[in-house]
């Protein structure tokens, strides 16, 4: 029986095209050139599925413009906002994505993020690095303790609730603002807010884990920032959407904000020059999910969504 | 009248205020004094205690050259490798450390090391300050995820513990090497090794929280490497001693090892220069107290060692008994 032909857009890790490879007639983007919506159509041209990723994009034209044969669209991520999926449901053809496995691996970064900011790691290192330590003094790289500390979790989804937990492991008290409270049992003694005014006033340490989108674009803004206690961390390892970045660069400037740790951008990977020129914030390109066994898990979590629809099964994560 | 007092190294700021409403002092904040220079300070302002760093070493001969108004030597430290702890004994001059009051800030530094080693923070901040502008593909440049892993903790002291605690949330399994199993309700769960060899398989992260000692020198070799995983991750927020840096270097070469978090080093700061070429190490120089809160309960508890002492009361963390 020959095997259904598979379009990768990207490279891969090197067990998810292994595995493409052994269940597939799969074609790989070897040079992991990028794509073209042109591109995209050309190759898929004769395929069963294709599996790409967020740097395709799949609008409504490129759907249309499919071939007759594609019968399921698999992305490597758990956002879909370059697919049409509107587009895709008139075709008939389901959308399949890669929910939950990234959600520890993202809630350690932002974990990550917190420390690295506060404890002033990019200095130190940079110090090190440049052999320009000095030695030990009692007055060196002061940082903030992270520890016991106040955190506020902006967005208390899955991510959200994991970096609850490993924060409880550091004693911090743990507050989050989200659409409606959780149970109890998911809440963990966490303490909810209805409002911005009392969460950003507990909010020592606020970390960013919300959905992007209209409703949160430039959430932290002058305004917000205005209302977190004098020298707080800010951390976002969500969407570089949320934040107002002239407004935080201002902060991290003035002290209002003390330190920042950041893994997403508005606009990355041009993000705004002058948060380089800050020795206050750790910044991190994009690699909330850059782990060997998260990456894996995504792959395979894709295929899986392949597999099943080919194959008339329906799909553990689909979203259209 | 105050107790006069002499401060060898500059102190944080809100522990020199302390120290100027509490003592007669003429360097509240501090200055970095040399040990000659301390003795004649110390002699000429007739002070009654001595307030120290690891700078300034207490070796036996500035211990016999202590003039006798001095009661007491209190180190702003949990390590106390600087002073003659013999010769301060045999003279009878109380020696104080500060320790427990860091155990939640060098653990917190310790678990960033981890986790920024793991996640390959430096060489990713790497691509960020020369301006990223480059898209990175699925399958490049990835991490090790540090949740649900197992971790090793060589000391499972005050540190070891918070350590531990860190990890738990991480949903980490742990696993430890002690001379002797702790009780239950300090071990909570975590798996004991008596030997330290036999431990060291099991490792997918090694962390070290023992005191640097003649049993522990260089516990970190060639052979107790070769007994980690291969793709171990492994962090020192201890002490330097601990290691022998050839064979680590060594072992992050060959790849042996995924990565390290190091915050302590031989010799500090000269430290191995080789550290500072290597992409799979997170670096920080010594800083594991260095926070505002942990620096001024450390002044703090120096400072109270020292009233209590000079109060005719028991130091409240004698070096020497």
């Amino acid at each position: 029986m020959t095997k259904p032909t598979l379009l990768v857009t990207r490279r891969l890790p090197a067990a998810v095209e292994a595995r493409a490879l052994h269940d597939y007639d799969a074609r790989l983007n070897h040079d992991d050139t990028p794509t073209t919506p042109a591109g995209i159509l050309a190759a898929s041209a004769g395929c069963d599925a294709i599996l790409c990723c967020t740097s395709d994009r799949l609008d409504a034209a490129t759907i249309a413009a499919l071939p007759a044969s594609v019968r399921v669209i698999s992305t490597f991520s758990v956002g879909t906002d370059h697919i049409d999926l509107a587009a895709a449901a008139a075709r008939g053809i389901p959308v399949c994505n890669t929910p939950d496995v990234l959600t520890e691996a993202t809630a350690e970064l932002s974990m990550l993020l917190i420390l690295a900011a506060a404890r002033r790691a990019g200095e130190g290192e940079r110090m090190i690095r440049a052999k320009a330590w000095g030695g030990w003094a009692p007055t060196q790289l002061m940082g903030a303790q992270v520890s016991g500390k106040r955190l506020g979790i902006f967005g208390m989804g899955r991510i959200g609730q994991s970096l609850a937990r490993m924060a409880r492991g550091f004693q911090m008290e743990v507050h989050y603002r989200n659409r409606s409270r959780l149970a109890a049992d998911i809440e963990q003694g966490a303490i909810y807010h209805d409002n911005d005014d009392s969460f950003l006033a507990a909010s020592q340490v606020l970390a960013l884990n919300a959905p992007g989108g209209a409703a949160t674009r430039h959430w932290l803004n002058a305004e917000r920032i205005a209302k977190l206690p004098h020298g707080a961390i800010v951390t976002n390892a969500a969407r570089g959407t949320l934040v107002d970045d002239a407004a935080l660069i201002a902060a991290l400037r003035s002290g209002q904000v003390g330190f920042a740790g950041l893994d997403v951008f508005e606009g990355e990977p041009a993000l705004n020059p002058e948060y380089l020129t800050l020795e206050n914030a750790v910044l991190l390109p994009h690699l909330g999910s850059a782990t060997t066994e998260t990456r894996d898990a995504m792959g395979h979590l894709a295929l899986d969504g392949v597999d099943a629809v080919l194959a008339g099964r329906k799909p553990s994560a689909q979203v259209g | 009248m105050k107790p006069r007092l002499i401060v060898s190294r500059q102190m944080p700021d809100d522990v020199g205020a302390r120290i100027r409403a509490e003592f007669d002092c003429p360097f509240p904040n501090g200055q970095d004094l040399d040990a000659e220079t301390t003795l004649r300070l110390l002699r000429d302002t007739k002070a009654d205690a001595l307030l120290l760093t690891s700078h300034l070493k207490l070796t036996a001969e500035v211990i016999a050259a202590l003039p006798d108004h001095v009661k007491i030597a209190a180190t702003c430290s949990v390590g106390f490798d600087h002073i003659d702890l013999a010769a301060a004994k045999a003279r009878g001059l109380p020696i104080t450390n500060t320790p427990e009051v860091l155990n939640e800030c060098t653990a917190d530094l310790a678990f960033m090391l981890m986790l920024n080693a793991a996640r390959r923070g430096h060489e990713y901040e790497t691509v960020m300050r020369r301006g990223w502008r480059q898209g990175m593909g699925m399958g490049e440049m990835l991490g090790i995820r540090v949740w649900g892993k197992t971790l090793g903790i060589l000391g499972l002291g005050g540190i070891g513990r918070a350590m531990a605690a860190r990890a738990r949330g991480f949903g980490m399994k742990i696993v430890y090497c002690n001379r002797t199993r702790l009780a239950p309700e300090l071990e909570l769960g975590a798996t004991w090794y008596p030997k330290f060899e036999d431990m060291l398989p099991h490792c997918d992260f090694l962390s070290l929280h023992a005191p640097s000692g003649a049993g522990t020198k260089g516990i970190i070799n060639a052979e107790t490497l070769a007994l980690l995983p291969k793709g171990a991750v492994f962090v020192n927020a201890a002490r330097g001693a601990l290691v022998d840096e050839d064979a680590l270097i060594a072992a992050l070469q060959s790849g042996h090892l995924a990565a390290a978090g190091l915050d302590v080093f031989l010799n500090e700061p000269a430290f191995d220069l080789r550290f500072a070429e290597l992409p799979n190490v997170s670096l920080s120089p010594h800083m594991g107290s260095a926070t505002h809160e942990t620096r001024k309960a450390m002044g703090d508890r120096a400072i109270d060692n020292i009233l209590a002492v000079l109060a005719g009361k028991p130091a409240i963390d004698p070096l020497w008994s």
